[in-house]
């Protein structure tokens, strides 16, 4: 993924997405159109049922759009099936869960080559190595979930996230629960992946101080993009994210 | 993929290992059945070769048709001159003569020694030849004029030894002797508890009314002589009513009757093995079904890892497969501990089974383990769909349930199809025209396989309803608690349902047992009551083993005794087919009343030398009337003909006769050694205290008979059936066993599940006790819903078997419903126990930190 063009990763054209029907229906996503660029991290904020979960969702491909099209690195995945859905998944996107969802089993490195095992492929121990010692975890490999903090257990999402080298990083309020000093560790390990490996990110988070490292800040309310930022400092993101709340 | 399921199992050790038991008892039952029938069957092998080791050939007498084993018939004996004529052949080298026949020894009490109902043998020795004899002496002499030699087991057990005096009672009264010396049966002690008898020759033929005749000849060859040489020079002089073997041929035929009863007990035990694990599988289902529900989150991660539905899907078969795999290993080594077990058992109730050994075969290896591990493997299958359907969306969205299946909305259609195909093929099995056993079967157990997973998926509606309404005690008198449980019970109808199914189905098979021996034991009684007029029976003191005919004759000598009716029974050959016919004597008429469609109760005394009587359906069959004549073979090959004199309509409780009737004197004249199955008694005075006592006398010389009124004789002929009964509900128990685990299985998953629930109860003032109460009650409540499905399942299949066996009625086992509801309880009671102790230990406030 050499940088230079800033191609599009990632495509959304007049997207919509109505929850059940009838007089109950719930519009959450009303006509959103974004490109996000190859290289560059983009956060997406917006107050509650603003429609910031949705997006991502359905920009990863775990949710279809009711209309509109998406395109995963030139791809069109809106009416892709179940297993190309899969192939998608396993070629180009990594996952970073607020929840961390670590498998409770699996040590912090058989969870890091998770994608790889699963894939069926090899991992390159020395990618992986330098992925490990990226992120800051060489002496707790062996551990458990159980055994790792927070921020740890978040550091072991981030690398399983990076070690297929996806075309696109989904990271779903990844300091949502996390402390704030150990949140800002984690924001750094994202920005960090962005700067060194060219790693295309996308961020859902309600935080103005995490969507400060953000190349560009999409705002979100009612189910369209109301505003966008770019290279915003956090102040400025909050004080967009006042004006929006309170229209 | 593998080493991630393998390592999700290590995981949930708990769940893993509660599923597993589900499996390891079928797989147990199913490998110590193998091992201990293979066992049996090699120690009996080993006990007939080694019986005719020095025996080149057999001559025996030869019945005229195929008798069936334990049907008390023998073939007839044969003159005994035949003997020097075979010794004379050129290539004899020794031809030894022998009879057999039942002997019973008696104690010093003046009781017939009996083990259980095991047989009570009698042979002849030949001092001169122990090679050739079928005992081996262990101490002693052989015995001579006056002597006996009995079995070393028999000898321990009741103190008995070289030089005593023994009662010995065969044919006629008791005869005492003295014991010359103890033996065994070829190698072994003795086999299934029999006692063992031996005496000389011209002794053993006078006991057994074989004076001048032999049941067989053993012939040793003369060296370099083959054996079929020795067969064919023999046949060529045998007369008729006789047949030659090699002795290896006749090994394999004394063999034949337990083979026979070995290959019985080994489909009966698997039969047990089998439907636990069909148990199990429904637990197994259950478990999986709701750790899959639990993983939802796990499962969705790895679909957003990259996992395809196929690589989910995978992951939990393996781990069945692992389960299985290991559940049945366990199983299979614990079969040879059941199998040492039932040895012990066995032994213990008397009935000594020979045992030179384990046989721990390939077979049972492979079937045990296939049978473990296909079990799972099809338990898991609808699991592992199920996980296929788990949204990668639910690994970031709370409370994203598993979508239904393709076919969830036809569940309901496809359950009641499954039913109905299940009820079909027991109607078809049980009413379809022209069926062999082994089709009959098929379409029943089919049949009973498909209404039991019908129902099961038939229930899950009924849930609601049902917790309703048994929950209400519980929440009515038990407060909160009681509320919470009925509550709990019915919030996954589909969970309690399927935790229910298998208790349900042990509950099905025992109501279906015990209604069936209900119905028995009502007909059977109100039969007896209506046929016999008589006061006392006459049977031996085991209920079922032929007696002497001069113990009927003697009780006809006491004061007082105005009648003696007795009736005997044998193979014969009628109408082309094997059956076995009845014979009674004149006294007869006078204590047994039949309901006669053609003559009257006075053809009972008045049958003569070739007078015979036949029941309705057996007339009605061959096209038989009064003034019909009937051909009856024997069993040493004379045939007769026989006038009817009368038909009857037998009572709903079956015919006490056989399909043809003749009198005692015509059936003396053709049989070898007739005795009598019972003999009815006609007192002055009926039945009293000193008429009792008076037939008691009489039959003083006739230690195995028994002397009972009407109702002790009723008793004494069902307790018999008591005994199997208890049998089966022992062996059904392991099923139930089994579902027990599920219960415990699904609450401790339900606790689990509802950690953040019971926590929060608890923070807000819900106690231990009540905590407890609550995961107690829900149990129970699940409990009874088996039970009540199962119970009415049970009554239902124990209705149609009885419509196809007509001659029962049926009867509602009241008293054994309410003690299988209050068995159910309890059931549910010990199910909660550990699952309700780990609810009530939760500290509320990690229980709310819990995530």
């Amino acid at each position: 993924m050499e940088n230079g063009d800033r191609a599009a990763v990632l495509v959304a054209r007049d997207v919509t997405r109505r929850y059940g029907d009838g007089d109950t229906a719930v519009d959450a996503l009303r006509g959103v159109s974004v490109d996000v660029p190859a290289g560059e991290l983009t956060a997406v904020m917006g107050p509650s049922g603003s429609g910031k979960s949705t997006l991502m969702h359905i920009l990863a491909g775990l949710d279809r759009p009711s209309t509109g099209l998406v395109t995963v690195a030139g791809k069109e995945i809106t009416d892709l099936g179940d297993s190309e859905l899969t192939k998608l998944r396993r070629e180009h996107i990594g996952f970073v869960f607020q929840f961390f969802n670590l498998l409770p089993m699996l040590n912090a490195e058989e969870n890091i080559v998770l994608p790889l095992t699963i894939a069926g492929v090899k991992p390159d121990r020395a990618w992986l190595d330098e992925l490990i010692g990226s992120v800051g975890l060489g002496d707790r490999l062996h551990h458990r979930p159980s055994e790792l903090s927070g921020g740890q257990q978040q550091r072991v999402a981030i690398a399983r996230a990076l070690v297929s080298r996806p075309s696109v990083v989904f990271a779903d309020e990844p300091t949502g629960n996390l402390d704030s000093r150990t949140g800002g560790e984690i924001l750094e390990l994202l920005r960090q992946a962005v700067e060194e490996m060219g790693q295309t990110v996308v961020m859902v988070t309600h935080e103005a101080r995490a969507s400060a490292i953000a190349d560009r800040v999409l705002f979100l309310a009612d189910g369209i993009i109301v505003r966008e930022l770019s290279g915003a400092s956090a102040p400025e993101i909050g004080a967009a994210m006042e004006a929006i709340s309170s229209e | 993929m593998i080493r991630f399921s393998l390592k999700g199992m290590a995981g949930r050790k708990l769940r893993t290992a509660l599923t597993a038991l589900a499996v390891i008892l079928g797989v147990t039952m199913v490998s110590g059945t193998f091992v201990l029938t293979d066992s049996i069957d090699r120690a009996f092998d080993a006990i007939f070769s080694s019986v005719y080791v020095g025996t080149d050939a057999t001559i025996t007498g030869k019945s005229a048709f195929e008798i069936s084993n334990g049907s008390g018939t023998t073939a007839p004996p044969f003159q005994e001159s035949l003997r020097p004529e075979v010794a004379a052949l050129p290539d004899v080298a020794d031809a030894i003569g022998g009879v057999a026949g039942d002997a019973q020894l008696i104690g010093r009490d003046g009781k017939s020694i009996v083990f259980g109902g095991a047989p009570n043998l009698g042979f002849s020795v030949d001092p001169t030849r122990p090679d050739f004899n079928t005992l081996t002496l262990e101490k002693g002499a052989w015995p001579g004029r006056g002597e006996v030699v009995v079995d070393v087991s028999t000898a321990s057990r009741k103190k008995l030894d070289v030089g005593q005096e023994i009662g010995v009672q065969a044919e006629g009264p008791v005869v005492q002797f003295r014991i010359s010396g103890l033996v065994k049966f070829g190698s072994v002690d003795t086999i299934g508890g029999a006692t063992l008898a031996g005496f000389d020759l011209p002794t053993a033929q006078a006991l057994f009314r074989k004076v001048g005749k032999l049941d067989q000849i053993r012939v040793a060859g003369k060296p370099g002589v083959s054996r079929a040489q020795l067969v064919r020079e023999i046949r060529a002089i045998l007369p008729p009513g006789t047949q030659v073997r090699t002795g290896t041929e006749q090994a394999a035929e004394d063999a034949k009757a337990t083979n026979e009863f070995i290959s019985f007990l080994r489909y009966f035990l698997l039969a047990f093995g089998v439907i636990a694990l069909f148990v199990g599988a429904f637990v197994i289902f259950n478990s999986l079904s709701i750790t899959i529900a639990q993983r939802t989150r796990e499962l969705a991660t790895l679909r957003t890892l990259g996992a395809s539905r196929r690589q989910v899907r995978f992951s939990v078969i393996v781990e069945s497969l692992v389960m299985g795999t290991i559940a049945s290993i366990l199983g299979l080594f614990l079969g040879l501990a059941l199998a040492t077990g039932l040895f012990r058992l066995f032994d213990a109730v008397g009935f000594t089974l020979p045992n030179s050994g384990l046989v721990f075969s390939t077979r049972t290896i492979v079937v045990s383990l296939l049978l473990g591990i296909i079990v799972t493997l099809i338990a898991s299958i609808l699991p592992a769909f199920k996980a296929t359907r788990v949204p990668p969306i639910a690994a970031v969205r709370e409370g994203v349930t598993i979508a239904p299946g393709r076919f969830a909305r036809f569940r309901t259609p496809i359950a009641a199809v499954i039913t109905i195909l299940g009820f079909a093929g027991l109607f078809w099995g049980l009413f379809g025209p022209d069926l062999d056993t082994t089709k009959i079967l098929l379409f029943m157990i089919l049949g009973m396989v498909l209404v039991f997973i019908g129902v099961a998926m038939l229930s899950a509606p009924l849930i609601p309803g049902l917790t309703g309404i048994l929950g209400w005690p519980g929440a009515r008198f038990g407060g909160a608690a009681g509320a919470l449980a009925r509550d709990n019970a019915g919030r996954n109808p589909q969970r309690t349902a399927s935790t229910a199914a298998a208790l349900m189905i042990g509950l099905a098979l025992v109501t279906l047992v015990a209604t069936l021996a209900g119905s028995v034991v009502q007909t059977f009684t109100g039969a007896v009551n209506e046929i016999f007029v008589g006061d006392y029976a006459i049977t031996a003191r085991n209920n079922f083993s032929p007696i002497p005919t001069d113990a009927a004759a003697a009780a006809a000598q006491a004061p007082g005794v105005l009648a003696v009716g007795s009736v005997r029974t044998g193979q014969t050959l009628v109408f082309g087919k094997p059956d076995f016919s009845t014979a009674v004597d004149p006294g007869v008429g006078a204590v047994i009343n039949l309901d006669w469609v053609s003559g009257s109760n006075a053809v009972l005394a008045e049958l003569g030398k070739d007078g015979a009587f036949v029941d309705k359906e057996f007339a009605k069959k061959h096209d038989l009337e009064v003034g019909s004549p009937v051909e009856v073979t024997f069993v040493n090959g004379n045939t007769g003909t026989f006038v009817i004199k009368g038909i009857f309509d037998p009572p709903s409780g079956g015919s006490p006769f056989g399909v043809v009737t003749i009198s005692a004197a015509a059936w003396d004249a053709e049989n070898p050694s007739p005795k009598n199955v019972y003999s009815f008694v006609l007192m002055r005075g009926g039945e009293t205290e000193a008429n009792a006592a008076v037939l008691g006398q009489a039959l003083a010389p006739f230690p195995n008979a028994k002397v009972a009124t009407r109702e002790q004789f009723v008793e004494n002929q069902i307790s018999g059936l008591k005994s199997i009964l208890n049998v089966l509900y022992v062996l059904l128990a392991l099923s139930i066993v089994v579902s027990l685990f599920g219960i415990i299985n699904t609450l401790v998953l339900s606790v689990f599940e509802r950690t953040r629930e019971i926590g929060m109860l608890r923070a807000i003032g819900m106690t231990r006790s009540q905590t407890r109460w609550m995961i107690r009650h829900e149990s129970v409540i699940t409990s009874l819903i088996g039970a009540i499905i199962g119970i009415i399942l049970g009554v239902i299949l124990a209705g149609l078997l009885i419509l196809k066996i007509d001659l029962i009625d049926f009867s509602f086992p009241t008293l054994q419903v309410i003690v299988f509801a209050v068995a159910a309880v309890l059931v549910g009671v010990l199910a909660a126990i550990f699952p309700a102790r780990r609810a009530a230990k939760l500290n509320p406030l990690e229980a709310l930190h819990y995530e």
